[in-house]
């Protein structure tokens, strides 16, 4: 259990965590057309389950029904969502006016990201932005809603109150500086962390001291990353092709000793016990679970990592 | 050696074949030329060291050019040997001018003697 | 230096296949370095443009100069007294040279030769890379002399992002990562607590989004 803390904005996600509660989020990707109902849909699966969902941003830089617009329909539904913003297609003016859009329907929570290079996706050939970095970000958002001020001075009519996140990577190059980043997030405004999913427990295990010494713990609210593995290939896909992915041999051995049919089921048991051997690592304040395109699995996930039923915020 | 070799073929003598470049061979086919090779030191014994490896790189470039201008990079061909292999020398020299005579000439110069005529 | 790289014979060719007069110019300076446009390609160009033309049964008269630079009055005008014979110019200086020769030249047209590409260094004969994208204001000092905004394939001024991966940018290519560099200096100069320090954000007013740019000092105008 954490510290308790006083909540600087109308959030659940951060008023589960200021009560010292580990919080639970999850995401969900939106559809590459216009239909809402997609979303809205796996949205239906997991909300009971988690205090806030993340909507990715043109993630790998596919294009997609937009974060904002999604938000705004699991706002409309009630729930929580979390608006993730890449710096790499909007300018200052477009960042800016998303933050005042999102604020406008009082979605209360971002997190702010480079985002993968345009080459990755369906437009390789399209210009890029970054006009922000994702710590400019951090500060901008911060600015606009704890001093109330555009990015060029001007006063803004009912600022935006935004529980402010980033990522967090304890396992990407260069590793030398890992904390250090984390330290500089912190110090640009960053108020919660979503780290990036995690395979090798004791890795991170490090890290996490690492960044108890510095007493970044206290500072920012960290929410471990995990994703269940589907099978022994996307094990091992992650393990060989995914840059900043540490997935430990003991792991994929784990998968591949089990039938093809049995996998899935081990990945979630690799998942649950996960969650509760990082419950009991000082510092971690909760869970981040992507389970991209496996939705359905999450609700079993919290429930038999003993995070369920959810606390009210 | 004395050995025998086709007398349409006129040589250039080079210190090195590291001095031959792209526009030389370039130019010889400008001016008429049916086939051009270059003939070097056996790679790794270049008596200035890597000079023969850019000759085989520029040759292959000006094969390209030569191939995207329609006279045929196969009319320009490096070949490498020791200066001790005299049969191989005269040997290079049937087998390139039978390999030009049955492309037939430059057609360039035909394009200049209808021009003339 | 300006590096650029030759365009395709092909492209030329479209360019110029209803003249009959055409001069190719060449550079002596950064395209001459990275061995687009100087005199030596502006030889292989022109043979290999005659070349094209004469086996295509067409006439075409093609001349070849190399000047000193082509974005300075004086050397530009080496040829005035010549440039009217040619009903087109393929230059092979950088995009600032075909411009300048187009602007002085205003009744000639003025073709590239080359694309222009970055502004940057021979790493070693054959291979030049970027370095440098002029944004007008400078922050070296800070990154212990390795540019983020030209290295970074996202100009993250608070890098590196989470693709950095053994050194290198997510891209691909064989594009290292800038802030690994920049980490790894500033790691040999014993500071890498500046690290830590939040790069500021950057105006970008200074560089291409702000618009075409000059700069004068009038201390030494005529």
């Amino acid at each position: 259990m954490n510290q308790t803390r006083e909540p600087k904005t109308d959030s659940n996600l951060e008023k589960i965590l200021a009560a010292g509660h580990l919080a639970v989020t999850s995401e969900c990707g939106p559809p590459r057309g216009s239909d809402a109902d997609l979303i809205k849909k796996k949205a239906e699966i997991i909300k009971n389950h988690v205090d806030a969902i993340n909507i990715t941003d043109n993630q790998t830089s596919v294009t997609r029904l937009c974060s904002l617009a999604s938000c705004i329909h699991l706002k409309l539904m009630g729930l929580e969502p979390v608006l993730q913003m890449v710096v790499r297609d909007r300018n200052r003016i477009a960042i800016q006016s998303d933050v005042l859009g999102a604020a406008s329907f009082d979605i209360r929570n971002m997190l702010c990201l480079s985002g993968d290079h345009q080459k990755f996706g369906d437009s390789p050939q399209g210009q890029n932005v970054f006009d922000l970095d994702s710590m400019q970000l951090i500060q901008t958002v911060r600015r606009m809603r704890d001093e109330g001020k555009f990015l060029g001075g001007d006063e803004i009519k009912r600022p935006p109150k935004l529980f402010v996140g980033a990522a967090a990577n304890p396992f990407a190059d260069p590793f030398e500086i890992r904390v250090r980043r984390l330290a500089k997030k912190v110090a640009a405004g960053a108020e919660f962390i979503q780290t990036q999913c995690i395979y090798n427990i004791e890795r991170f295990e490090e890290w996490m001291r690492q960044v108890r010494d510095r007493g970044l713990h206290e500072k920012v609210y960290i929410l471990a990353g995990l994703t269940p593995l589907k099978s022994a290939g996307m094990a091992k896909y992650m393990k060989n092709r995914v840059p900043g992915m540490d997935v430990p041999d003991d792991v994929v051995k784990r998968m591949s000793g089990v039938p093809k049919d049995k996998q899935p089921d081990e990945g979630i048991n690799i998942c649950v016990e996960s969650v509760q051997r990082l419950k009991e690592v000082e510092g971690v304040a909760g869970f981040h679970i992507m389970a991209i395109e496996w939705e359905e699995k999450v609700p079993e996930i919290v429930e038999r990592g003993g995070l369920y039923p959810r606390p009210n915020p | 050696m004395r050995l025998r070799y086709p007398d349409s073929i006129r040589i250039i003598r080079l210190p090195c074949t590291g001095k031959v470049d792209v526009g030389y061979l370039l130019r010889a086919f400008e001016k008429g030329a049916d086939g051009v090779y270059v003939v070097g030191c056996m790679e790794g014994d270049c008596r200035y060291n890597r000079g023969n490896l850019r000759a085989k790189k520029r040759v292959a470039e000006a094969r390209r050019i030569l191939d995207i201008v329609g006279i045929g990079g196969d009319r320009v061909q490096m070949f490498n040997l020791s200066s001790a292999e005299g049969p191989k020398f005269a040997q290079i020299a049937v087998d390139m001018t039978e390999k030009i005579k049955a492309m037939g000439p430059n057609p360039l110069k035909l394009k200049k003697m209808k021009k003339a005529a | 230096m300006i590096v650029a790289e030759r365009k395709s014979i092909e492209e030329i060719i479209e360019y110029i296949k209803d003249r009959d007069k055409v001069l190719i110019v060449g550079c002596n300076e950064c395209v001459t370095v990275c061995e687009a446009g100087g005199k030596k390609e502006v030889g292989v160009l022109a043979s290999a443009l005659r070349m094209y033309f004469m086996n295509q049964g067409k006439e075409i008269k093609i001349d070849e100069v190399t000047m000193e630079r082509q974005c300075d009055h004086e050397y530009l005008e080496e040829i005035r007294n010549i440039v009217d014979q040619y009903q087109a110019i393929v230059s092979l200086a950088c995009g600032v040279g075909v411009q300048f020769m187009s602007e002085k030249y205003f009744k000639t047209q003025v073709y590239p030769g080359v694309n222009t590409c970055f502004m940057g260094v021979t790493e070693e004969r054959g291979v030049w890379s970027e370095r440098c994208q002029g944004c007008g204001q400078c922050i070296l000092a800070t990154t212990g002399g390795i540019c983020p905004v030209s290295r970074c394939a996202k100009r993250l001024l608070n890098g590196p992002c989470g693709g950095s991966s053994k050194g290198m940018c997510e891209i691909g290519g064989e594009v290292p990562c800038a802030w690994q560099i920049i980490i790894d200096k500033l790691t040999a100069l014993g500071r890498l607590d500046d690290y830590e320090k939040l790069a500021p954000i950057k105006d970008w007013s200074k560089e291409r989004a702000g618009g075409p740019r000059k700069v004068v000092r009038e201390d030494v105008r005529q």
